[in-house]
């Protein structure tokens, strides 16, 4: 089965194209974007591990690895397609849209982090595995009864193929022909559990087969194939042809989450080979006469002040107030848990 | 009848100062030297030890034969734990959080706790869940719910949740040794608050029998788990003013311990009741009924709940507002006992 689902890669580890026929549509312009945004969420995710330290966020799952993945995939989407993320894919958040001091306080506990900016489907990212996937299923389905074109993409991880809801969303995906992306991110491990114990079959694209969904296997540390592949998926899917599952093989270079000791479970020297996302593509940048010092250093600068900014904006944000604990359950609040507000709201008042 | 009813083990047991994740630990590593069909699975238990390291080491020592790295598939589980168990293993399945069970819950509504009734006794299916549960220590979502009426509204299987480490382990052991499904619930905001010394040897606490924390006269507070703690800073406050409370853990919360209510009950004439659970449908609501059934003339006021509000657990933000404080159990029992 590997055979049949080769990792399909357009620019190597140095930073090379394999195939000349993307480098007409390499501009500057989309280069810089890839750059941008996979500098910009490493940014975000290296400072909300240091947050996390100082004990000023909660436990957080860091990405770092995976940004061309969910850069690329989120930036071969249009405006008004539907995002599906776990709790791993606030990079491809942040790519399509969400709000930077939001997803800061979502980490820290705050529900405000699951509301996304008006007009964006963005679906709170999931905590529990795979059950995103029919979500998706069903956004996409009612896009295509609506008769617009827009598509939904849902991303989840390795582990969650070991799930009943992966199959289910796959397969009513396929029954109705539903505009819907599954892109995983197969990062080899599920908390400690390594893919060869997470499954016996040796590619995640091949499970595809089983529900008559096209599916490929790319290099998920490559944006470019990344970014060509979903977008070809996006177009077929827009055209009404249907779901297609996509499997980047990618690194977590890190821990699960803050909490997690990967030198429990992973071999120290692993993955050391892995050149990773943002490295590749300033080899590229090198390579093919992109890279512009100054241009770059003021990008950097420009991203420290955002992220900077943006971490003010979570520590200034007003408290969480004790009343969105209740109002927020029903649109019109039971008698009853009115009554246990009020109670609640009299006794820290008297405090 | 005696209400102290736990089995102690010998007076020159030797022991050993444990947390309580640390006597689950033992608990599981001694049910693994001592009987060879126990078997453990679950996600990350075996090379990581556990998210909580609740399994570490232990697959270090009795092999991945018998402590597994299952796929992440709590379903799938609980589902092969059934097929093990019918065929004579008796599997320890952890799920990784008590939020994380819900994938299972076909598996243990329609399967676990009903085999043994439609087979006539043919099949049984004795197995140990496993689950770390409830709020207060800042977890992502979904990481903290507490939802044993889910289980203990499950005719066919047994629900215990311990407190100390003595009795985590005990109940561990009888769990495993119990012939019916046992769901055991781990206080995660207990796992390493406290130290007591912890019999090194085998022994079972019995399912079905509550504790007596403390004696006391004139309320009664009930509770169990990660509550235990809270009611205790509450109870060290109040009886400054003079107020004597009696202190029951009910260590199983299926089936309930109804002697050890009702004769303290009769005792006090007054009862609260706490729990980290929504209160509709809460098993206070269980509680309060043994206490109607059983010592209704005997009491001298209303009795009081003390609960999580009727929400979904909160994001860590406003959990501290979610879950009950010692003030709101102090409150709780100044008003039954100035009733």
């Amino acid at each position: 089965m590997e055979n049949n689902f080769p990792i399909l890669k357009i620019m190597d580890d140095q930073g090379n194209l394999l195939e000349e026929s993307y480098r007409e549509k390499l501009d500057k312009q989309l280069v810089y974007q890839f750059y941008y945004h996979m500098c910009r969420i490493r940014t975000f995710d290296q400072k909300a591990k240091n947050l996390q330290r100082q004990g000023r966020i909660g436990t957080y799952p860091p990405f770092e690895g995976q940004e061309a993945a969910q850069v690329g995939s989120a930036l071969a989407l249009g405006p008004n397609d539907w995002m599906f993320p776990t709790y791993r894919d606030h990079g491809a958040m942040l790519t399509f849209g969400s709000d930077m001091i939001r997803t800061f306080l979502y980490w820290n506990g705050r529900v405000e982090g699951c509301v996304p900016p008006n007009g964006k489907n963005i679906f709170p990212a999931a905590v529990p595995i795979a059950t995103q996937l029919p979500h998706a299923a069903g956004a996409a389905w009612a896009e295509k009864r609506k008769g617009t074109n827009n598509v939904s993409i849902v991303y989840f991880g390795d582990g969650a193929t070991s799930e009943g809801d992966f199959h289910e969303g796959l397969n009513f995906a396929s029954v109705f022909q539903t505009p819907t992306i599954f892109f995983n991110q197969n990062n080899r491990y599920a908390i400690s559990v390594p893919f060869d114990k997470q499954m016996n079959s040796k590619t995640i694209a091949q499970k595809a087969i089983a529900y008559e969904i096209p599916s490929v296997r790319i290099d998920g540390n490559d944006c470019f194939s990344v970014y060509f592949e979903t977008k070809k998926a996006v177009e077929r899917a827009r055209n009404g042809e249907g779901p297609t599952l996509i499997e980047a093989v990618t690194w977590r270079t890190g821990a699960h989450t803050t909490a997690d000791d990967p030198t429990k479970y992973r071999p120290q020297d692993q993955g050391k080979d892995i050149v990773e996302p943002i490295t590749r593509l300033e080899r590229f940048m090198k390579n093919y006469g992109f890279w512009n010092e100054a241009e770059i250093t003021q990008m950097k600068m420009n991203i420290e002040e955002e992220v900077e900014a943006a971490v003010k904006g979570m520590e200034e944000y007003p408290k969480a107030k004790v009343e969105d604990l209740f109002d927020h359950v029903y649109a019109n609040p039971p008698k009853q848990l009115q009554e246990q507000k009020d109670t609640y709201l009299e006794l820290l008042r008297r405090e | 009848m005696a209400t102290q009813v736990k089995k102690t083990p010998q007076q020159n047991a030797v022991t050993e100062k444990m947390t309580l994740i640390q006597a689950i630990n033992d608990g599981m590593k001694t049910v693994l030297e001592n009987d060879q069909m126990t078997l453990i699975l679950g996600e990350d238990v075996g090379k990581n030890g556990g998210v909580f390291r609740a399994t570490d080491g232990l697959q270090e020592q009795f092999g991945e034969d018998r402590v597994v790295d299952t796929p992440l598939s709590e379903s799938g589980i609980i589902g092969t734990s059934v097929g093990l168990a019918v065929n004579g293993f008796k599997p320890i399945a952890e799920i990784q959080f008590m939020g994380f069970i819900y994938p299972a819950y076909d598996q243990i509504m329609t399967h676990v706790s009903r085999l043994r009734m439609k087979t006539m006794g043919h099949f049984s299916v004795p197995m140990v869940i496993r689950a770390p549960y409830g709020a207060g220590v800042r977890a992502p979502e979904v990481h903290s719910d507490s939802a044993e009426v889910l289980f203990t509204h499950m005719p066919g299987l047994k629900v215990v949740c311990p407190a100390t480490p003595h009795d985590a382990k005990g109940l561990l052991i009888a769990a495993v040794e119990d012939p019916d499904p046992v769901l055991y619930l781990e206080p995660m905001r207990s796992y390493r608050s406290t130290k007591e010394e912890v019999p090194v040897d085998s022994y079972s606490i019995e399912i079905g029998k509550g504790n007596i924390r403390k004696e006391g006269n004139d309320v009664t507070v009930i509770a169990w788990g990660a509550m235990i703690p809270t009611v205790e800073k509450a109870v060290q406050q109040i009886e400054r003013n003079g107020v004597s409370c009696e202190v029951i853990d009910l260590r199983t919360l299926y089936p309930l311990d109804r002697n050890i209510i009702a004769e303290s009950v009769q005792k006090t004439g007054r009862a609260v009741v706490v729990h980290e659970a929504h209160a509709t449908s809460g098993l206070g609501n269980d509680i309060v009924s043994v206490i109607n059934d059983t010592s209704f003339l005997y009491l001298k006021a209303p009795i009081e709940r003390v609960t999580g509000f009727d929400v979904p657990v909160p994001f860590f933000a406003l959990e501290e507002h979610y879950l009950p404080t010692p003030k709101r159990v102090q409150i709780a029992i100044e008003k039954v006992v100035h009733f």
